[in-house]
């Protein structure tokens, strides 16, 4: 029996081999599929969850590993019907192309404003390095980002 | 630059995919019909029902007219809440939301009374329902206002007879009929009703909007998808689930076209979560590119994922090579390079005046570029789930030309016992116009009678992938007196397919490549290797790699003519300026293709050339560089910003995209697209896909580095809004990138850049 904390929730799984990265855990076992699968060798980014309020690569985090601790998936960022200002910049600066990458985009992203409430350029570069959008809506993140911190400044 | 003359083969394909579908033709029994909506209210259902100008010019042999059938575009419900229905995959093109506003427009709907949804896959209904070419935008454009203006007319009549007046004195805003000499009004959703009785208007009654009174065309709209993208909610194949699913993997022969004779299989159906183990014979090639069939190998069927991509790593294959490919990258460059020293190729494509007597005498310049196969390397990798039910199957496939003939016939099934629910795609690049991951899932799904989802790795993706081919262009030009272009030799060394000894899909060169027809002596003629590997549509097709070789080489020539760029190619565009657009290859079925306007041309490299500042003074050690491609309909220039540091690292500081596509439909959109063609472009220019004995050698991101934010520039896109007719914007702002670039790393080191990807030539995006 597996236990798992997942955006707030204990969750217990069944029947799972001990190596299973938690992105299959979440994707097949809790039917949370906004992680996505793109390289399986930490490559991409698209599987990138918080643990503990630190972004993460799922597909390379075997979930025994990781039991009773938090980890926060992109289901979990908004609060009710209410988005996170970096969930409404995304919709504002019309982020996405194929959409596929911009969950694991959006969980980075949340983790650097979260440390880091209002990053230079070559911050937000650096931090966003390792999520790759094949569409290259890079120019868009950066903006989306961009707006996210300016409307957080001042709060805490 | 018209390339787009490789989509021959996946039109022609296409075209041929739906024998046998072909739709009755237009039934004029009526334009609406009413029905319960499923907001319980009335339903006005309205659908286009008319053959559109772009499928009348595609005369005989063309796509079949689309049929009546209710509510096929626009729904209006009584509580005003309206519809509107996307008939193309979408693929991150943004077609969903375009397709939108465009319905919207016509209808004067309020754009917050709108949802736009995915339609059913239904040719019979919608026609051809495929994303590739760029040409969702102009096969739809004339069909889709048709549907919107048919809509208002309804709902203007319904109101004209409620209240008495005249059709003429009355208008339409913001999904409101309004009588502005009494100040009457009526929602669309309280005239639903009393139109939906109506007879239908003929479609020549219908006034389309001018462009000076659009209210949403050319307007920003926010992708129709995204408020779900952010939150997660399950909108790819790769996330759905159905009770009683099993999770799948095939594993094929690394070189292309092994076979699978026996592995472990013992020892793998022990392993914990798996199911079942088994050889898979595969289906009988065919012929057609696009029908792929599904290739031997050996499958996993598991419990979930990680059991069948655990179970994997474990497995034994032992694989039959002799019907595997051998081809080899290193073999073609030193075949290619021995072919190179011919002025003219096995093959004469075109030719005019008498290029080798005009290249004997006076300046020449000659050079030599080499360009590698790519992957598509969308992010979503292949999947499907499919459900075979005996005498029926249905799929939730992310496919780019959801084809029901294609995938029943693996199954021995008729089309019409095929259900293919279009997911949204993960990016396709020209990949999933083939289906073979589709036919795979219905394979197996077959076999063990019950529903799968088939997961491909990134490797599967990048060892089994319909590449950019890869190929070599010698050229040699002559320049008059005046050190204007006079000769032109291109000898473009391409691919065939082995077996059938046609081009290979985007290989070789075109009857209408540029500059043929602007300078007197030109030839074109190729050279063809056969290749066994893979190879497909890949972004712009065939432009994405004869733009960088013809435009870095126009670059070479101006430079060796002492002359600026920009006015090369204004002189050069200039000699048939006024005299409206070229011939270009025209796609068998599909509607007439413009050719290149030199005007157009003219256009964007003007507005180019203005907006990047050329001439001006730049920073230090930065320097600009030009490109023009006419591709997909779509006339753009563009300008890069560039500085090179000594260690050769290349930074590209700014793009500047003028692009003419017609009127720009969701503006937004429209610059994501040329943004994200920049980027990958800027990526491609680092990538390789080598094979050797018919494998690739990269096989995920580690060994191919797709671009991440740092190496992504500043883009600043402009266009210019003409009446042209609209053509789409996935494609056409690539191909001038790559050799944009390549052109400013000249002008800021005097190197020339004449092998793709750069690094061959110790240079390196930073
Ligand atoms: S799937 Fe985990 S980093 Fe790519
Ligand atoms: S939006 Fe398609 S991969 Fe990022």
């Amino acid at each position: 029996m597996l236990k798992l904390n997942v955006n707030g929730q204990d969750r217990e799984i069944d029947g799972v081999a001990d190596d299973t990265p938690l992105l299959w855990v979440l994707r097949d076992e809790l039917k949370l599929v906004g992680t996505k699968f793109g390289c399986g060798i930490a490559q991409c980014g698209a599987c990138t969850v918080h643990l503990n309020g630190q972004p993460i690569r799922s597909c390379q985090m075997p979930a025994s590993a990781v039991a009773g601790q938090k980890i926060t998936t992109v289901e979990g960022l908004a609060k009710g019907e209410q988005l996170t200002a970096l969930q409404q910049a995304w919709i504002e600066h019309d982020v996405a192309q194929c959409g596929y990458c911009q969950a694991g985009q959006l969980m980075s992203a949340t983790a650097l404003l979260a440390k880091n409430p209002n990053p230079t350029e070559a911050q937000i570069n650096e931090f966003m390095a390792g999520n790759i959008c094949r569409c290259g809506t890079y120019v868009r993140i950066k903006k989306a980002i961009k707006a996210a911190a300016a409307a957080g400044k001042g709060k805490a | 630059m018209n390339a787009d003359m490789n989509l021959d083969t996946l039109v022609r394909d296409l075209v041929a995919g739906f024998e046998g579908e072909k739709a009755v033709a237009v039934s004029r029994r009526g334009f609406l019909k009413v029905g319960a909506g499923a907001a319980g209210g009335l339903v006005l259902a309205l659908s286009a029902g008319l053959p559109s100008d772009a499928q009348a010019q595609a005369g005989p042999g063309g796509p079949p007219p689309i049929p009546f059938v209710p509510g096929a575009y626009v729904r209006i419900a009584t509580d005003g809440k309206i519809t509107l229905i996307s008939k193309n995959p979408e693929i991150g093109q943004g077609i969903k939301t375009a397709f939108g506003v465009i319905l919207a427009e016509e209808l004067d709907a309020k754009w917050s009374d709108v949802t736009i949804v995915q339609a059913d896959v239904n040719p019979a209904v919608y026609g051809t329902q495929f994303a590739g070419g760029s040409m969702s935008i102009p096969m739809a454009w004339d069909s889709l206002r048709n549907a919107g203006a048919g809509a208002r007319a309804m709902l203007v009549a319904a109101a004209a007879k409620q209240w008495g007046v005249p059709e003429s004195e009355l208008t339409t805003s913001d999904s409101t009929v309004i009588h502005a000499a009494s100040g009457k009004k009526a929602s669309y959703g309280s005239l639903a009703t009393a139109a939906a009785a109506l007879p239908p208007p003929d479609v020549k009654s219908l006034k389309l909007k001018a462009r000076k009174d659009y209210k949403l065309i050319g307007k920003r709209f926010t992708g129709a998808d995204n408020d779900k993208l952010v939150q997660g909610k399950p909108l790819f194949a790769l996330d759905v689930q159905i009770p009683g699913m099993k999770y799948a993997i095939l594993e094929k022969c690394p070189s292309i076209g092994g076979k699978a004779k026996s592995f472990n299989v013992d020892e793998i159906k022990k392993l914990p979560g798996v199911l079942d183990a088994f050889i898979v014979e595969g289906t009988t090639p065919s012929k057609n590119v696009m029908q792929t069939a599904v290739l031997p190998g050996v499958a996993i069927i598991g419990k979930n994922t990680w059991a069948v991509f655990s179970a994997r790593q474990k497995l034994k294959v032992e694989w039959d090579h002799s019907t595997a490919s051998k081809d080899s990258w290193t073999d073609y460059v030193k075949q290619a390079k021995a072919l190179s020293t011919k002025v003219q190729g096995d093959a004469v494509v075109k030719a005019t005046g008498d290029v080798d007597k005009a290249l004997a005498g006076g300046k020449t310049v000659e050079a030599f570029y080499q360009f590698a196969f790519v992957s598509h390397a969308q992010l979503e990798p292949q999947n499907t789930v499919a459900w075979y039910k005996g005498d029926s199957i249905e799929l939730w496939a992310p496919t780019q030309l959801p084809n029901q003939a294609i995938v029943g016939g693996v199954v021995g099934l008729a089309a019409d016992k095929v259900k293919l629910n279009q997911m949204r795609v993960g990016g396709g690049f020209g990949r999933r116009l083939l289906n073979d991951f589709v036919c795979e899932a219905a394979y197996l799904s077959k076999a063990i009678n019950g529903p799968v989802k088939l997961v491909w790795t990134r490797e599967d993706d990048m060892r089994h992938d319909s590449y950019r081919v890869g190929g070599f262009m010698a050229y040699k030009a002559g320049l008059d007196a005046q050190g204007k272009l006079a000769a032109f030799n291109a000898h473009m060394i391409g691919f065939k397919d082995t077996a059938s000894g046609g081009t290979s899909t985007a290989s070789g060169i075109s009857a209408n490549e540029f500059p043929v027809t602007y300078v007197n002596d030109y030839r074109a003629s190729q050279s063809l290797m056969p290749l066994s590997m893979p190879v497909g549509p890949w972004r712009a097709p065939g432009s994405n790699t004869m733009a960088w070789v013809q435009q870095s080489f126009l670059g070479e020539v101006a430079a060796a003519a002492k002359k600026d760029h920009v006015e090369f190619l204004l002189e050069l565009f200039g000699r048939k300026a006024g005299k409206g657009q070229d011939g270009a290859d025209q796609m068998p079925g599909m509607p007439r293709q413009a050719g290149l306007n030199p005007d157009r041309a003219i256009g964007v490299i003007k507005m180019a050339a203005e907006k990047a500042g050329w001439g001006k003074p730049l920073p230090k050690g930065h320097a600009l560089g030009l490109a023009f491609y006419f591709s997909h309909q779509g006339h753009v220039a563009e300008i890069a910003e560039v500085s090179v540091d000594k260690d050769k690292k290349v930074t590209v500081h700014k793009m500047t995209v003028a692009a003419d596509v017609g009127p720009v439909v969701n503006l937004s959109g429209a610059e994501n697209q040329c943004q994200g063609c920049v980027v990958d472009a800027i990526g491609t220019m680092g990538l390789e896909i080598t094979m050797e004995n018919g494998a690739a050698q990269q096989t995920n991101f580690d060994k191919y580095p797709l671009p991440r934010m740092p190496v992504s520039p500043e883009v600043n896109v402009h266009f210019v809004q003409s009446d042209f007719s609209p053509t789409g914007l996935g494609e056409p702002a690539f191909p001038p990138a790559v050799p944009a670039i390549c052109n400013a790393i000249y002008a800021a080191t005097g190197h020339r850049i004449r092998t793709l990807p750069i690094t061959k030539e110790g240079f390196k995006i930073a």
